[in-house]
C-alpha cells in the first residue's frame, strides 16, 4: 500500500460464471484428496520458495478452487517439490501431485494453444 | 543323406533367430555412445572375457541368484534352462559320436532318435540314452513346476506372478509344447524299435502295447518341430527375447557400462533383458503391504517392450530399489524408471509385426515446452567461507530436534564450520528430478554449487539422504560429500568427539537413499555400535524396508504411506528395541508417526551421548530435550 489518495478500488466479486473451473475440476478428479484441503495454511507456513519469495500454496490452492487461474498459472512454476508441505498438511492432502497436476493441466492448455 | 519334410519349420525357427540375435546385436552395438563402444571392445576382448563366461553359466544357466532367493523358483529355471543346454550339447555329441558322420547339422542332433531309432540298445549307447533320459526328465520336472507356478503360483513360494500378453501366451504354449512332444515322439519310436531308456523306453513300450507306435511317432515329431519353430519365430516379439539379451547384457555390463541418467542403448538392452519372473512383484513394497500389484518394474518394461504409455506406472513407485538389489538379472530398474519418468506422458503406438521385430529406440524425450525458467526469483548468493559446511536440507529444518543435535555436535567437536542453510535453504533438487523435472532441478543445483563452492569448503556434511544422493550424483562438485553419519564416524575416529556408551537397545533403519542409493552402510551401524547396543532386524542393509514416506511416490494416498509406514516399523521392532534408528529427517518422520517405540535419528543419539562437562548446562535447556511434537 505504497500508494495514497483517492482510487476506485477493483471489483472484488467472485464471478462463478466466468471462471473456470476445468483445472480445478480436472486435479480432484486425478487426486481426490484435493478436495479434503481446509485451507488452513500449514503448507504455506512451512514452503522453501515462500521463504523467498510471497509465494503461497495455501492462496494458490484458494484460487484454483475459485477458478481463478491466472495468478495460478504465473506462480506455480516457483514450487521446488521438496515435500515439505505435504508432510505437515493436518488433512493428508498430496500436495506434490496437486502441484503436478496443475503444472500439468497448464502445459496441456498452452500445447493446445498453440 | 538324412532328412525328412518334418525338419524344416524347426530350421526355419533356428536359421531365423540365429541370424536376428546377430542382427539385434549390430543394431545394439551401433546405438551405443563412442566411450561405451570403446568399453564393450575392451571388456570383450580383456580380462572381463572370463568373468562374463562364468556370469553366463551361473546366472543364465543355473540362475543362482533366483536359488538364493527361492529354491523351487531356482529350480524351475535352472531346469529349463541348464537341463536344455545340456540335452543340447549332450545330443549334439551323441549326434557327433553315434551319427553316421562328424560335424552335423544342429538338426540331426535334435531329431536324433527319429533317424536313428535303433540307437541305444547296449553298451555305452545305453548309458548315453539313459543320460538323455534323465536330463529330458529334469526339464519336464521344471516345466510341471511352471505350469502349476502360472495356475497356482503359491506353490512355488511367490505371491504374484506377472500376467501376460495373448502373443506371450502362444509362445508359452509352444515352449510348454516341445518337451512333452519330444517325450511322446521318442517313445513311440523307442517303443516301436524296443530301444530307449528309462523314461523314453518304459514309456514307449506301453504305448505300443495297445497303438501303432510307428505310425503314430511320426505326427509328434511334427508337432515338436513345428512346437520349436513357432517358438524361435516368435520369441523376438516376447518376453523370451530375455534369453538371447541377456548374454549380450552380461558382456555389456562386466565391460563398465551403465545406465546413467541418459536413455541409449544400454537401457533397451537391459529392457529386453527382463524375463518377467516376477521377483521384483514379490520385493515390491507397495505390493506386500498396500496390495498393488500391476506398477511393478516387470510392468514397466514389458510396458516400454509394447510402445504403452506407462506414465501412471513409471510415477507410481516409491523409488527405494528393493527391486534393483534383487533383480536376478541385474537390471538396473530405478534409473530405467528415472529416465522414463523425465518422458512423461507417451502415447500408445500399435506397431506392424515387422516394427516389432526391428523397433525404433524407445523414445526418452519429453515433451517440449517453451516456458519461462521457474526459479528466477532465487536471491544472489553471499559466500561464506569455512573448510567445512553443514547443508541441513528442507527435511532436516522440518524435524529441528535433528539440526539441534547437528549443532551441538559441530560445536563439541571444535570443528570449524559454517551452516548455509541456517535460515532456510534452497532444496537440493532431487525432488524435482523424483518429478521427472531435470531441466528445473538442475536451475537449483546450479544455484546450490555457486554457493557450496563460493564458501571454498573442502567437506560438505549433509543430514538428509535425499540431498546426498544428489550432491553426489548430479552435482558437480570437487569437494568431499559426507552425510553426517560419516562425518560423525570420522569425528569418533579422530578422537575429536567423546562419548558415553549408552545402554539402550536400538535397531537401525537404513534409509533408502543412504543404503541401496548411495551404499553408505557401514558408517551408520560403527556409529550406533559405538554407543548403543544395535541389534539386528531381518531388513538390514540391502534388504532395508522404505519408511513409506519417499518422495519418489506422489500417487498413492495419505492412508496408503500410513500403512506402508506402520508395516515397515512393525516389522523393525519385532524385537521391542528401545529406540527405532535412521539417519533419515523424512524416514524419522514419518516413522514416528507409525509406531510406539522412540524413533530417532542417529545425529540425536550421539548429541544425547556427547561426553562434556560443558555441555552439562545446556542439558538443562528445556529446548533441547522437549521431544518434538509429531504433526502428522
Amino acid at each position: 500500500m505504497d500508494k495514497f489518495g483517492f482510487a476506485i478500488s477493483q471489483q472484488r466479486q467472485i464471478d462463478f460464471e466466468a471462471n473456470r473451473r476445468d483445472i480445478a475440476e480436472y486435479i480432484s478428479e486425478k487426486e481426490p484428496s484435493f478436495r479434503v484441503c481446509i485451507e488452513c495454511g500449514c503448507c504455506a507456513a512451512t514452503c522453501t520458495t515462500g521463504n523467498f519469495t510471497p509465494f503461497s500454496l495455501r492462496e494458490l490452492l484458494i484460487l484454483l478452487k475459485r477458478g481463478e487461474n491466472d495468478k495460478v498459472r504465473d506462480n506455480i512454476n516457483k514450487c521446488m517439490l521438496c515435500g515439505k508441505c505435504t508432510l505437515v498438511c493436518p488433512r493428508g492432502v498430496n500436495t506434490r501431485n496437486v502441484i503436478s497436476l496443475a503444472r500439468e493441466a497448464f502445459q496441456d492448455r498452452i500445447k493446445n494453444a498453440v | 543323406m538324412q532328412f525328412d519334410p518334418f525338419i524344416i519349420p524347426f530350421n526355419i525357427g533356428l536359421y531365423f533367430i540365429l541370424i536376428y540375435a546377430v542382427v539385434r546385436s549390430v543394431m545394439w552395438f551401433r546405438d551405443l555412445s563412442k566411450q561405451d563402444k570403446l568399453r564393450l571392445q575392451r571388456g570383450f576382448f580383456g580380462r572381463s572375457f572370463g568373468q562374463s563366461l562364468k556370469e553366463i553359466f551361473m546366472e543364465s544357466l543355473l540362475h543362482r541368484k533366483i536359488f538364493k532367493t527361492n529354491f523351487r523358483l531356482g529350480y524351475m529355471h535352472m531346469s529349463l534352462a541348464f537341463g536344455w543346454f545340456l540335452l543340447i550339447l549332450f545330443g549334439t555329441l551323441e549326434a557327433d559320436i553315434f551319427g553316421s558322420s562328424h560335424l552335423n547339422a544342429p538338426y540331426k542332433a535334435i531329431f536324433f532318435k527319429y533317424f536313428n531309432p535303433d540307437h541305444g540298445r547296449a553298451g555305452f549307447e545305453a548309458v548315453w540314452s539313459f543320460v538323455m533320459d534323465f536330463l529330458l526328465a529334469v526339464i519336464l520336472s521344471g516345466l510341471i513346476i511352471a505350469i502349476i507356478k502360472r495356475l497356482y503360483s503359491r506353490i512355488v513360494g511367490m505371491k504374484k506372478t506377472t500376467k501376460l500378453r495373448p502373443l506371450d501366451k502362444v509362445a508359452l504354449t509352444s515352449l510348454w509344447m516341445i518337451f512333452p512332444s519330444r517325450l511322446i515322439a521318442e517313445s513311440f519310436t523307442s517303443g516301436a524299435y524296443g530301444t530307449g531308456s528309462f523314461l523314453t523306453g518304459s514309456l514307449g513300450s506301453w504305448l505300443a502295447s495297445f497303438l501303432p507306435a510307428h505310425e503314430m511317432a511320426y505326427p509328434f515329431w511334427w508337432l515338436y518341430s513345428l512346437s520349436l519353430g513357432t517358438f524361435f519365430v516368435l520369441l523376438p516379439l516376447t518376453r523370451y527375447m530375455h534369453i538371447p539379451t541377456e548374454l549380450f547384457l552380461i558382456f555389456a555390463r562386466n565391460s563398465g557400462i551403465t545406465t546413467g541418467d541418459k536413455a541409449g542403448a544400454f537401457t533397451d538392452i537391459q529392457t529386453y533383458s527382463c524375463s518377467s519372473c516376477g521377483i521384483c512383484i514379490d520385493a515390491c513394497q507397495l505390493n506386500f503391504s498396500t496390495g498393488i500389484t500391476n506398477i511393478q518394474s516387470a510392468y514397466l518394461l514389458k510396458g516400454i517392450r509394447n510402445n504403452e504409455n506407462v506414465k501412471d506406472i513409471a510415477f507410481n513407485c516409491l523409488m527405494c530399489g528393493r527391486c534393483d538389489q534383487k533383480c536376478p538379472v541385474g537390471i538396473e530398474l530405478t534409473p530405467i524408471r528415472m529416465l522414463r519418468r523425465r518422458a512423461g506422458e507417451t502415447e500408445h503406438v500399435e506397431k506392424s509385426i515387422l516394427k516389432r521385430y526391428f523397433p525404433d529406440k524407445p523414445s526418452f524425450n519429453p515433451v517440449k515446452v517453451s516456458e519461462k525458467p521457474s526459479f528466477d526469483f532465487l536471491p544472489s548468493s553471499r559466500p561464506v567461507k569455512a573448510d567445512v559446511v553443514y547443508f541441513a536440507g528442507c527435511m532436516t529444518h522440518l524435524t529441528p530436534s535433528i539440526r539441534n543435535s547437528m549443532i551441538k555436535i559441530l560445536d563439541a567437536s571444535g570443528v570449524k564450520y559454517k551452516f548455509i542453510d541456517e535460515n532456510g535453504g534452497v532444496c537440493c533438487g532431487r525432488p524435482l528430478m523424483l518429478a521427472g523435472q531435470d531441466k528445473e532441478a538442475r536451475e537449483l543445483i546450479n544455484f546450490n554449487s555457486k554457493l557450496i563452492l563460493k564458501s571454498g569448503a573442502q567437506t560438505l556434511v549433509t543430514s538428509c539422504p535425499i540431498c546426498y544422493k544428489v550432491f553426489r550424483e548430479s552435482y558437480y562438485l570437487d569437494i568431499e560429500v559426507l552425510h553426517h553419519t560419516q562425518f560423525i564416524k570420522n569425528l569418533i575416529d579422530e578422537g575429536s568427539l567423546k562419548l558415553n556408551f549408552m545402554r539402550k537397545k536400538v535397531v537401525y533403519h537404513t534409509p533408502c537413499d543412504l543404503g541401496r542409493g548411495s551404499g553408505v552402510y557401514d558408517e551408520p551401524r560403527d556409529v550406533l555400535r559405538y554407543v548403543s547396543r544395535l541389534q539386528k532386524t531381518d531388513f538390514d542393509n540391502e534388504n532395508s524396508l522404505c519408511c513409506g514416506g519417499s518422495l519418489g511416490n506422489m500417487k498413492i494416498s495419505y492412508k496408503q504411506k500410513q500403512i506402508i509406514a506402520a508395516d515397515a516399523a512393525a516389522r523393525l521392532t519385532k524385537d521391542n528395541p528401545e529406540i527405532l534408528a535412521t539417519s533419515c529427517p523424512l524416514c524419522k518422520k514419518t516413522l514416528a508417526a507409525a509406531t510406539e517405540t522412540k524413533v530417532a535419528d542417529i545425529a540425536e543419539i550421539v548429541a544425547e551421548a556427547i561426553m562434556l562437562p560443558n555441555l552439562m548446562k545446556e542439558k538443562s535447556n528445556p529446548m533441547l530435550i522437549v521431544k518434538e511434537p509429531v504433526t502428522i
